[in-house]
């Protein structure tokens, strides 16, 4: 049944129903118990299902995600809270060294079947150190999979697949859609990870984003669509695996193509699809893929943070600059 | 009761004293083979001696056919544990079939002496793959390289089975330069905070490479690091292995009653260098070593199970024989040049190979074609 509800609605939700269909899911983590979360995702569920399945942990995020991996090794799946983006560091080396390569390492015997949970990006007014957009470290490590939510109904499909995955999912949950409302039908299932979405279709250009910058490209195409223009807008959805089939033929029908993500562009997310693209689209191409990104820079105080993050004038700006005198 | 709830840790102790670990090592065979008398500390019975001695032999054998190999260019590296066999047999030797080993990359005779193929469990340290032996059915995680990380692993075994019901005990061993690692001291928070059945074993062998304990702590022990946690920590000389069989026995004990985690200390000494690319004459005086050759583990138990006619020549060549043949097995074993599959490159790194994965792994496929082809 379709229903409206914010995508912190939806995330709490999946937890839930993942704890109810499977007894080897736990959640664990800072303030996720009684508290339910900073960000209130966990509310709820240690009533609901005891002290067993979800707790609070010592303040220590490597400690948190080397015990899940233990965990798993041992038959549980846990799903895991990263209080915010930046806080997740002292996790790193658990996770880039343990976590991505324990199957790997052990010659596929031992899977770690654990989700990350990052609440992160920015947008939020946050002060610093709580709104990094830290995907492009995970990216970059083979044996993790990332994935990053734009509404309320992906959130909800993409946690409970993340759940279900056999191997560690970093889940990213941008900060500033958790209490965005949409219209949502949970029992209607989503597209696995992996698999890139068509937000909106147009002939002209594309827009590519993911996570926070979605909506900001969906804007951007409704005010395009204004001026006269038909901006498509492809939503990644899983930045890794990535979806190159779906990507190309975005891309391919328009021939112009903008990247639209909130981290510092330099060797980013955005780099690696801009040059994935080309390497299998460029006769395709019209004009060089422009990109729309935070500038290389920590990120920004709260007074600031509105000249860091991508704007639709921004994204309009650089759909302007694809050599529409060519077309 | 293994998650709590509420301002109160139902686990805490305001006691102190019962955590201090002794003011000496526990000791129950002195370097001379000669019993010695201990407070609280029972000598096992004489079969455990008699199967700990067997599996001595056994550690040392392994570890001079390593280093044989190593020379020969058959193995890549191997950090020796030459000194350190009692440590090695005895944290083995306390577990049940269904408790885990955490070990460290210089604990193969360790893994061995648990039982793992030695060929199998020197598969890191050959180079043909990461870890070569199947941990869910031997319970033995891969050997970590990372110091400490896998501390934390093993709070997370222990928890699990805690949480499902099974009395699972997990050893987590480590060394002294492990200690000063961040996740050594997140591993022992967690595991007492959640009451988790681990024993952090610590070989401190006074070197991490290079660099000795004094630059490692200024703590008057590392087994006194346990009060910090609420842990009970415990000091045994690691060369006595009837002690440690004793100590971590407890540990173990404990840990499975469900009264929580322990850490263990053993003091002892690495004689040899860290491993075949190090020099030790860089950093210590040979004379250090010395008085630590006559502190051996083997000729202490060999003259104290002598001297109370627990084991005869017989006896000693029969270990001495199987010994052997378990030498000659990993002379064989790690003969031939191994042969590696480049597809495994790819296979393992998700339960599924990635889209892009399956295009890489058709580009190495390609060159190999064309390779042969010419």
């Amino acid at each position: 049944m379709p229903e409206k509800l914010t995508m912190a609605n939806a995330l709490n939700r999946a937890l839930r129903d993942a704890l109810r269909a499977d007894d080897s899911v736990v959640v664990f983590g800072e303030d996720v118990g009684p508290l339910g979360g900073v960000f209130r995702i966990t509310d709820g569920l240690t009533a609901e299902f005891g002290e067993q399945r979800c707790f609070d942990t010592p303040l220590a995020e490597s400690g948190i995600l080397g015990m899940a991996i233990g965990m798993a090794m041992n038959g549980m799946r846990p799903v895991v809270e990263m209080q915010f983006d930046a806080f997740a560091y002292p996790a790193f080396e658990q996770l880039v060294s343990h976590a991505a390569k324990m199957r790997n390492r052990t010659r596929g015997r031992v899977g770690v079947p654990i989700v990350v949970r990052v609440p992160y990006a920015g947008g939020i007014g946050g002060v610093e150190h709580h709104c990094d957009s830290s995907e492009a470290y995970y990216a970059h490590t083979p044996g993790l999979h990332v994935v990053a939510p734009s509404d309320p109904a992906d959130a909800y499909g993409l946690l409970r697949a993340a759940v279900e995955s056999p191997d560690p999912v970093i889940f990213l949950e941008p900060k500033k859609l958790y209490f965005s409302r949409a219209e949502a039908d949970l029992s209607t299932p989503v597209p696995p990870i992996g698999q890139a979405v068509v937000r909106r279709d147009g002939t002209d250009a594309t827009l590519i984003a993911y996570g926070p910058a979605v909506p900001v490209a969906l804007e951007a195409a409704e005010a395009a669509a204004q001026e006269g223009r038909s901006l498509q807008v492809v939503d990644l959805r899983s930045i890794v695996p990535f979806d190159d089939e779906t990507v190309c033929a975005a891309v391919r029908s328009t021939g112009r193509a903008v990247v639209v993500a909130e981290a510092a562009g330099f060797a980013s997310v955005s780099s690696e699809v801009v040059a994935r693209v080309t390497e299998r689209c460029f006769h395709s191409l019209h004009a060089p893929i422009r990109r729309v990104t935070g500038f290389d820079i920590p990120y920004p105080p709260p007074k600031l943070e509105h000249v860091h993050l991508p704007s639709v004038d921004r994204i309009l700006d650089a759909v302007d600059e694809l050599q529409w005198e060519y077309a | 009761m293994f998650i709590w709830r509420g301002n109160q840790n139902p686990f805490m102790t305001r006691d102190a004293a019962h955590l201090l670990p002794s003011t000496e090592p526990v000791t129950l065979i002195d370097p001379d083979g000669h019993p010695v008398p201990c407070d609280g500390h029972e000598m096992p019975d004489p079969q455990a001696l008699v199967r700990a001695y067997a599996a001595l032999i056994t550690a040392r054998r392994f570890n001079d056919q390593a280093n044989a190999l190593v020379r020969q260019g058959r193995l890549a590296v191997y950090p020796s544990s030459h000194g350190q066999e009692a440590c090695q047999v005895a944290c083995v030797q306390v577990l049940g079939d269904g408790d885990w080993l955490f070990p460290t990359y210089r604990d193969t005779a360790a893994i061995v002496a648990r039982g793992v193929d030695p060929v199998q469990a020197l598969t890191l340290l050959r180079g043909d793959w990461h870890s070569g032996y199947d941990p869910q059915a031997t319970r033995v995680a891969p050997q970590a390289t990372p110091l400490a990380t896998h501390l934390l692993h093993a709070v997370g075994v222990a928890h699990a089975a805690r949480l499902r019901g099974d009395d699972t005990v997990v050893m987590a061993v480590c060394g002294d330069g492990a200690t000063s690692e961040g996740d050594f001291h997140e591993a022992l928070n967690f595991a007492a905070v959640f009451r988790t059945p681990v024993v952090f074993f610590v070989q401190n062998n006074e070197y991490a490479i290079s660099v000795p304990l004094a630059r490692q702590t200024a703590a008057p022990s590392l087994a006194h690091k346990g009060i910090g946690y609420g842990i009970p920590g415990e000091r045994v000389d690691g060369n006595d292995v009837a002690a440690l069989l004793d100590v971590l026995g407890t540990a173990v004990d404990r840990a499975r009653a469900g009264e929580g985690p322990q850490l263990v200390e053993a003091h002892t000494y690495r004689v040899q260098a860290h491993t075949n690319a190090d020099d030790p004459s860089r950093y210590r005086e040979s004379g250090e070593v010395t008085p630590w050759l006559a502190r051996d583990p083997i000729t202490r138990m060999e003259t104290y199970l002598r001297g109370r006619g627990l084991i005869g020549a017989d006896k000693i060549r029969e270990y001495g024989a199987a010994a052997d043949s378990l030498a000659a097995g990993m002379r064989a074993g790690l003969g031939d040049e191994p042969v590696a599959d480049y597809r495994e490159l790819f296979a393992y790194v998700y339960a599924e190979p990635t889209p892009q994965l399956r295009e890489q792994m058709a580009v190495v496929a390609d060159e190999l074609s064309r390779e042969e082809a010419r």
